[in-house]
This record gives C-alpha cells, structure tokens and sequence, in this order.
C-alpha cells in the first residue's frame, strides 16, 4: 500500500502557533499522525528556578496566553500546598472569578477558530465580537486584557471595587443572550451538525488510554473536573454543575465548551453577590518559604494544570514542574483522526482546542544501551570553546 | 520624494503574514482580535495572506528560539521586496521575560532587520493598529 504524507505546518496559515504534522494518508483516509514538537520550546522550567518565588507568577502566566491565570492559580496552590496555608475569603471569591472570565473567553476563542476551520466565518465574528465585553472587564478589574497578573502568593494582587460588580453584572446580563443566541444557532444548524457529528469520536476507553483531560474527557463521558473532585478557591462555596455529554465527537465537545460558558457566569454572578458582603483582606503575607515540596491543580479551560514545586528554604524553587494539559491531549490524534477523511482532520485537531506554547518540551538524547547523554549541536560547540581554553591555559596564555 | 508604482500600490492594501516564532499565544490571539469586527483592520485595506510569498508585511510575535533561528531567515528571505518587519510585542522586540533562558537566539532585530517595534505584553489592538498605521506613513 502507497502511503502520501501531507504535511501540515511548521508555519501554516491554520495554525497561531509552529507546529508540525504529518498526515500519512491512502486516497483521501488518514492512516497515521505524526507529530513533531519543540519550535515554541522556551524553557520555562529552567527560567523559573532564576525568579524569586513571587516572580514566578508573572513568569508562568506568560507559558500561554489563554489560560494565563490558570497556571498561576495552580502554582499558588502548590506553594500553599507547600506551606500548608489557607487564603483569605475574599480571594478566594477573586480567583474563582477571574479563572471562570477567562473560561469564557477561552471557549469563545474556540468557538470561533472551529467556526473559522469550516468556513463559518460568521460564527467566527460573532464569537470574537462577544469575547469582547469579558477582555473589558479584565480590563477595568485587571488593568490588562490578557496576562492578568492578579494571582500571588498568599491570595490575590487586586481587589475587585464594589463600585465596578455593577457594571460588571451588567455586562454578563447582556453577555448572556447573546451567547444564547450563539449557542442555539451553532447546535441547530443542520450543515455544523452534518460536519461536526460523528467525525473524531474519542470513546472513553481511549479517554482513560491517552490520559485526556478537560472537556475532551467530558464530552466522551468521562465525569472529571479538578474543580469539583480537588476543591480550591471559592468553587466548593457555590453552586455548579459539570456539562458532560457522551457521544465524543466533535459536536459534543462544542456542547461542552458552550455549555461550560453558562455554568462559568452562573458561577460569577454567585461570587460577585457574596462579595458585596465579605469585608477583609486580600492576602495574607508571606515572608519565607521553608524546605518542602508541594502540588496544585487547577481546572484550565483545556484541561487540568499540575504544578509541582520543591523548595530548599532559599528565595527561589529549587525545581518547579509543570504539566500542561494539552501535552497530555494531542496524542488522542492518534485515536481521533484515523480513518478519517483528510478535509475532517483540520476540525478535529482544532475541536481538541490545542495550545502548543503551554506543551512544548525539549529533548535530550541518551544512548539506549550505555545511558550516556548523547551530545547535540550546541554541546560540541561548547566542548570544543573548552579544549581550546585548556590547550590556551598549558601553552601559558591568559583567559581573554 | 516620487513613489514608484509599487510603493504606491503598498501603502493601499498591505498583505500582511503572521508569524509566531516562540510566543505565549497572547499576541497572536491580539493580532487576530485587530481582523473581528471591534478592531477591524481591515478598513485600512489590510488582509492575512496565507504564505509568505503573497506578503508585504511580515508580523512577528515571540521570542527567537534556537530551533526556530534558520526557519526565520528563509522565511525573510522568500518574502518578496520590499517587504516590511514589525515585531510585535515584549518577547519579539527585546526579549522580554525569557532573555535569560536557553532556548533564547536573540530577539528579533538581531536575526533579520526590523521596521516597526510595538512593545507591550500583549500590545492593546490600538497600539498594533496605530504601529501599522505609522509603518505606512514610514512607506510613504
């Protein structure tokens, strides 16, 4: 049998980020993916072990622009896990309600990049003009529509004013029918549900297999959710439900992600009622971080944030790990796009909402029999930068 | 100073390319807010181009990293000319949080030449709008 490789990337107009695919396709199916990372590799980990603990936080916001308060959020966890401290209410409430406006505002992004890869142009406006007003409340809460900077050590940065939970149920009332409008036109189009029903089926079997997380794993009945089953910041105080479908296609995954942005408001407007009545501080302060090792999670809206930290009792992490969740969801490519049509594939790569910058990872070679590092480019360079300096220091010269 | 025909062409309807060579995402979620009806750049004539070679702009976000350094040369070079460089963002003009990492190659005006920086992380839709808009009063 005759294999055609398609590539996909590294710069491709379909995608915002680098990355690299190869379809392996016989006629029109798809056989096998490939998937070949590391362009968007910039070494966050390494980077965080030079910041001061409170630095971090600005650091890892910056892994990905999306969810750029969910990994901060799982990093406060995990120092507080680490020192085994409690925050304060009101934050409690303030975190709740930046992770859940920037929920919405990543699920609307999808909304309209899926509706974009079909050539619904139309969603693709709609669902950007919506995503509007939620940047402006960042904006007027955060001081910046994206990279929020509102997560510390110890509770938040920023109080949200009374005097702005007004304009900003405002916006959300009329945020709401639009959004409803939006929903009811997508689901109940006869051509989306011609193209997006029954195309890159994720059984729950391959959910459990992959390791999948988020609403990829809801949407194929898989009942998880770091908010409910791990509880933090205000989500074990109100009420709301997990959307789960049980189909696995890409449809239900719109479903998911739609119906996830009303729960996220519900979830809002219940934290902006109780915070009218808690009065109190923010955060609480933070002086040393003894030697120790902690964990957090936070449901981001693609999928669970891990983070690990381990201190040595000095002001930076000894090691801080991260696991994003998209690194644990593209390989469902695997599972999803073969035997699949090649004019499917593009739609379900993207129903799986991936973030490339969040999952990039390098790579060193090691010698499978001797467990020897094998040497890449840079490291001959470096290698052969020292030999000189050595022969320079026995034939006497000075180090320039 | 007389335009030629195709600078004159130019500064009507740029097509511009978008490249992110090692970002956070935000920037590029930023540019493509400046297509939605908000923002919409498109009134200044200006449309994504799918390749390269169909660009007169090529907009760039992220830091430089090491694997992605000779991609972007090749890039530059099959741009056709004359052709136009905007880095957008924090990590693009200097470096930003990341200069101290392993994976940074330099930002970006040490790799290819640039003419329009638009600081910020992420720069707001208007400073990336008013950056083009003073790249074609540049071109004019």
């Amino acid at each position: 049998m005759k294999k055609v490789v398609v590539p996909l990337g590294p710069y491709h107009p379909l995608f915002e980020e680098p990355e690299y695919f190869e379809l392996y396709c016989d006629g029109e199916l798809v056989v096998d993916v490939e998937w070949k990372a590391g362009y968007n590799h910039r070494g966050i980990e390494k980077i965080s072990e030079s910041k001061h603990w409170d630095q971090v936080t600005f650091l890892i916001e910056r892994i990905c622009g999306i969810c750029s308060t969910s990994h901060p959020i799982a990093y406060c966890n995990a120092v507080e896990d680490l020192l085994k401290m409690d925050i304060p209410e009101r934050a409690k409430y303030i975190r709740s309600i930046i992770g859940e406006l920037e929920r919405i505002h990543s699920h609307l992004l999808w909304a309209g990049l899926a509706g974009h890869f079909l050539g619904y142009n139309t969603v693709f406006m709609w669902a950007w003009k919506y995503r509007e007003p939620i940047l402006d409340i960042m904006e007027m809460i955060t001081g910046n529509r994206n990279h929020y900077a509102m997560m510390k050590i110890g509770g938040v940065r920023r109080d949200i004013e009374n005097e702005d939970i007004p304009i900003m149920k405002k916006i959300l009332d009329e945020l709401k029918p639009k959004l409803e409008m939006l929903t009811n036109a997508v689901l109940d189009d006869p051509v989306l549900a011609a193209r997006l029903k029954g195309v890159g089926v994720l059984t729950k079997q391959n959910i459990k297999d992959y390791g999948a997380l988020g609403p990829i794993a809801r949407a194929s009945g898989v009942d998880i959710d770091v908010r409910r089953d791990s509880p933090h910041a205000a989500y074990d105080l109100v009420e709301w439900d997990v959307v789960l479908c049980q189909e696995g296609d890409v449809f239900s995954k719109a479903v998911v992600r739609l119906g996830e942005c009303f729960e996220s408001i519900k979830i809002i407007e219940q934290c902006l009622d109780r915070l009218t009545k808690i009065k109190g501080e923010i955060s609480f302060e933070v002086r040393e971080i003894p030697p120790g090792e902690g964990i957090g999670h936070y449901e981001a809206p693609r999928g669970e944030c891990f983070h690990y930290v381990r201190s040595d009792g000095t002001s930076r992490p000894f090691r801080h790990k991260i696991r994003a969740p998209s690194y644990a969801n593209i390989p469902t490519f695997k599972a999803s796009c073969v035997g699949q049509t090649i004019s499917d594939v593009t739609i379900i790569l993207a129903g799986v909402d991936p973030c490339y910058c969040c999952t990039e990872r390098a790579i060193t070679v090691y010698d499978a029999s001797t467990k020897k590092k094998l040497f890449n480019g840079k490291d001959l360079i470096l290698l052969s930068q020292e030999k000189t300096k050595k022969i320079k220091k026995q034939l006497g010269f000075k180090d320039v | 100073m007389a335009l030629d025909l195709k600078t004159k062409a130019l500064k009507k309807s740029l097509s511009v390319f978008h490249l992110s060579t090692g970002s956070c995402n935000n920037c590029d979620i930023e540019i493509l807010d400046c297509l939605t009806p908000r923002f919409d750049i498109e009134r200044f004539g200006m449309t994504l181009a799918g390749s390269i070679k169909h660009a007169d702009v090529l907009l760039v976000t992220g830091i430089v990293t090491v694997k992605n350094l000779s991609r972007i040369k090749v890039l530059y070079q099959q741009m056709p000319k004359p052709g136009f460089v905007v880095a957008i963002g924090g990590c693009a003009c200097t470096g930003g949080i990341f200069r101290d990492g392993y994976q940074m190659a330099g930002p970006l005006d040490r790799v290819i030449p640039v003419d329009v920086y638009i600081p910020g992380c992420p720069p707001k839709p208007e400073a990336m709008i008013a950056g083009i808009v003073k790249l074609l009063e540049k071109i004019k």
